[in-house]
């Protein structure tokens, strides 16, 4: 296996579809033999941050990428930006709104639990302009 | 305990999920509203219960490889969550008793709620 790349668009504007990209990166890494508990790893870290990027960033770009040393994936979407990177990666910290919360979201963990669960992370966003987070599972 | 003895203790109508599906061993069990914390602080539970009621349910429980979903004071997914639970062969159940109730039963049966 050399490199695979997947490309998805995310709607912003569906909620019932925020999820979608993520289950089907989910059912091909497992179609590639790839180790159960990383494919959970990086399934939990990328469904956080698609539903980030349809409750918060209004939809946008995900690619993942995968080799057999790591899977590696990027989240751009053209949203509204994070004004404090480093105090939306806090525990609880969150502006999501009611129609999120009903849902189920915005408890201010997502974020923390991409980290958590991804051997790398970057996020970088310019307000009114967008977000762009990058993750990586090493396998 | 296997999903069948989940049925039973719970007087639980099965919204989806054939007779094989019934015979698999569960151990441990959450319930929540809250999609963000099961995605937070579950590790390897198996059985998610919930009162609330939309897609994200479903594909949250695919993602921490739950295997049957439980929803409590009697509510019903629809149609579009059935066809999504069918496909990763998720079983729902649903059963009148309240959140609190439904727990306790399951707890008081042996199903545990997992690390912490
Ligand atoms: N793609 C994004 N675009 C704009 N803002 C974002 C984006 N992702 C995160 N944020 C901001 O960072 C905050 C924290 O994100 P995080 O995922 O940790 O929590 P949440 O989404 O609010 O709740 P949870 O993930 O627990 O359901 C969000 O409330 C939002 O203000
Ligand atoms: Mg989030």
């Amino acid at each position: 296996m050399s490199e695979l790349t997947f490309r998805f668009v995310v709607p912003g504007d569906d909620y019932s579809r925020a999820g979608e990209a993520s289950s089907t990166v989910k059912n091909r890494l497992k179609r590639l033999g790839i180790d159960p508990a990383a494919i959970r790893r990086v399934s939990i870290a990328l469904y956080e941050g698609e539903i980030n990027m349809v409750i918060h960033g209004g939809g946008g770009e995900v690619i993942v990428s995968v080799t057999p040393q790591r899977v590696d994936m990027v989240l751009e979407d053209h949203g509204k930006g994070i004004p404090d990177i480093a105090l939306a990666m806090q525990e609880g910290y969150s502006t999501a709104s009611d129609q999120a919360r009903s849902l189920g979201f915005g408890a201010g963990m997502g974020l923390p639990n991409m980290k958590k669960y991804t051997d790398e992370i970057e996020v970088s966003s310019v307000v009114g302009q967008g977000t762009t987070v990058r993750m990586a599972v090493l396998l | 305990m296997k999903i069948k003895d989940i049925i039973q203790l719970l007087d639980a109508e099965v919204v989806w999920g054939e007779e094989k599906l019934w015979e698999k061993e569960v151990q441990n069990a959450c319930g929540s509203d809250l999609m963000s914390d099961v995605l937070a602080y579950v590790k390897d539970q198996s059985v998610l219960l919930t009162g609330l009621v939309n897609p994200q349910v479903i594909r949250t429980a695919e993602m921490m490889d739950f295997v049957c979903i439980i929803f409590v004071r009697g509510k019903h997914p629809d149609d579009a969550m059935i066809q999504l639970a069918s496909e990763y062969g998720i079983v729902l159940l649903s059963t009148e008793h309240r959140m609190f109730t439904a727990c306790g039963k399951l707890f008081g049966a042996g199903l545990e709620g997992g690390a912490r």
